[in-house]
């Protein structure tokens, strides 16, 4: 989904906010929600589930809850879809609490998921394929040209351009598939590498490259010359 | 954040409800936390680089397969099923970022610092790495190629910072203190 966690090339956010001798959480709340995101709850039970649900979160929300923020709007719109908690019992709750009822949620959970929540009875994420690579190690390959609806993995920034396979991983679950509870679909899965110029024009800084992780699906061989 | 953000009451309200319901229990929730607060962090990450500084045998091991090379020490912390560890020279420069979300190698380097995961460093490292560094403190040579790991999948990257000068006869425990997390991301150098 074209969402606003697509950040790479994004302009206008100004400088890194360094932190010296930074804790491991700033808040209590930041823990909690940690804590409780990974006990896979409700329909939380892959990681591109729950990385799709982060993307899912209002997206004001995400520019202005901070991480765990977006951990928290996450954790409930799975919550929610899981049917293992109400909007409005978590609502009534915060008034309960104290809370102010008019601020912003970050959960935004459909109102017909398409995320089907399972299981996998294998661990991780590596998976042995029968099929040979596409691809070998210092092909030239293009990325897909436009964004898909859905979870998926290539950027914005790198759609349309032309790069080099530096490294092949074999076979690996499909995060595109697996955030929908579509199916593991195991694709085989690269590291590409992009020029400055490739990725960024005449505006590119000189003698950088960039490197991404990209699945089979998302690859065509580069024309002649390219 | 203070804890009377809207942010700190909704999860509370939500704990609350899961706890009622059965679903999580208090035990859950501090073992999780306490795991992360005092056992995953970038001293694991650093032992592994002053090792590499020390063992040529492991140095070569760690950059052909980082995942075996480490999985002997059996850290806790989890996103390492696949590691690859990159090597900084005099005439390349590494460093890592996570456009989409915020991966990284947990068990090697703890959570991310919250700069990692915010909006600045992620849209920017990957277009204007060499003007990012710089506002980091890490002003490179024109020369050095800098090569910009962009997490997308589920493999994990760290660097392998040089080792500093002046530390000749070190041996690893000692050489472990100068390792810092920042260096092993990319964005210092030793």
């Amino acid at each position: 989904m074209d969402g606003i966690h697509d950040l790479g090339g994004k302009e206008g956010f100004g400088a890194i906010d360094y932190e010296v001798n930074e804790p491991v959480f700033h808040a209590r709340w930041e823990a909690r929600v940690f804590a409780m995101y990974l006990q896979r709850l409700g329909g939380a039970t892959n990681i591109d589930l729950r990385r799709h649900a982060i993307e899912r979160i209002d997206p004001r929300a995400y520019l202005t809850h901070g991480y765990y923020g977006r951990w928290l709007g996450a954790m409930e719109t799975l919550l929610l879809e899981g049917g293992l908690l109400s909007r409005a019992e978590i609502d009534a709750r915060v008034v309960a609490m104290g809370g102010d009822a008019a601020s912003l949620v970050a959960s935004r959970p459909a109102e017909r998921p398409d995320s089907i929540p399972y299981e996998s009875d294998l661990p991780d994420s590596i998976r042995a394929l029968a099929r040979r690579p596409r691809f070998a190690v210092g092909d030239r390959v293009v990325t897909r040209s436009h964004g898909v609806p859905g979870h998926t993995r290539l950027p914005a920034y790198a759609r349309a351009r032309c790069g080099r396979i530096v490294l092949w991983h074999a076979g690996w679950v499909f995060p595109d598939t697996n955030a929908h509870g579509l199916g593991e679909d195991p694709q085989h899965l690269y590291t590409v590498a992009f020029t400055g110029d490739e990725l960024w024009g005449d505006s590119a800084e000189a003698g950088i490259t960039v490197h991404l992780d990209l699945f089979e699906p998302y690859l065509q061989r580069a024309p002649d010359g390219r | 954040m203070a804890d009377d953000s809207p942010q700190a009451i909704r999860a509370e309200a939500i704990e609350s409800l899961l706890k009622e319901r059965g679903l999580i229990t208090e035990d859950d929730i501090d073992e999780v936390i306490a795991m992360y607060n005092e056992r995953v962090g970038p001293m694991n990450g650093a032992k592994v680089v002053a090792r590499a500084w020390t063992d040529p045998d492991f140095r070569r091991a760690l950059l052909d397969d980082g995942s075996a090379a480490v999985a002997p020490y059996e850290f806790e912390g989890g996103q390492m099923e696949k590691l690859v560890v990159v090597e900084n020279t005099a005439h390349v420069h590494n460093v890592v970022v996570c456009t989409l979300c915020s991966c990284y190698p947990w068990a090697l380097l703890g959570l991310p610092p919250r700069w990692y995961k915010d909006p600045a460093y992620r849209s920017r490292i990957v277009r204007e790495p060499r003007k990012v560094l710089a506002e980091f403190g890490l002003e490179l040579d024109p020369a050095v190629q800098v090569r910009v790991w962009d997490s997308s999948a589920e493999v994990r990257y760290l660097v392998l910072p040089e080792r500093p000068l002046g530390t000749d006869g070190w041996d690893a425990e000692r050489l472990a203190e100068r390792v810092t997390r920042d260096a092993m991301i990319g964005v210092a150098r030793l």
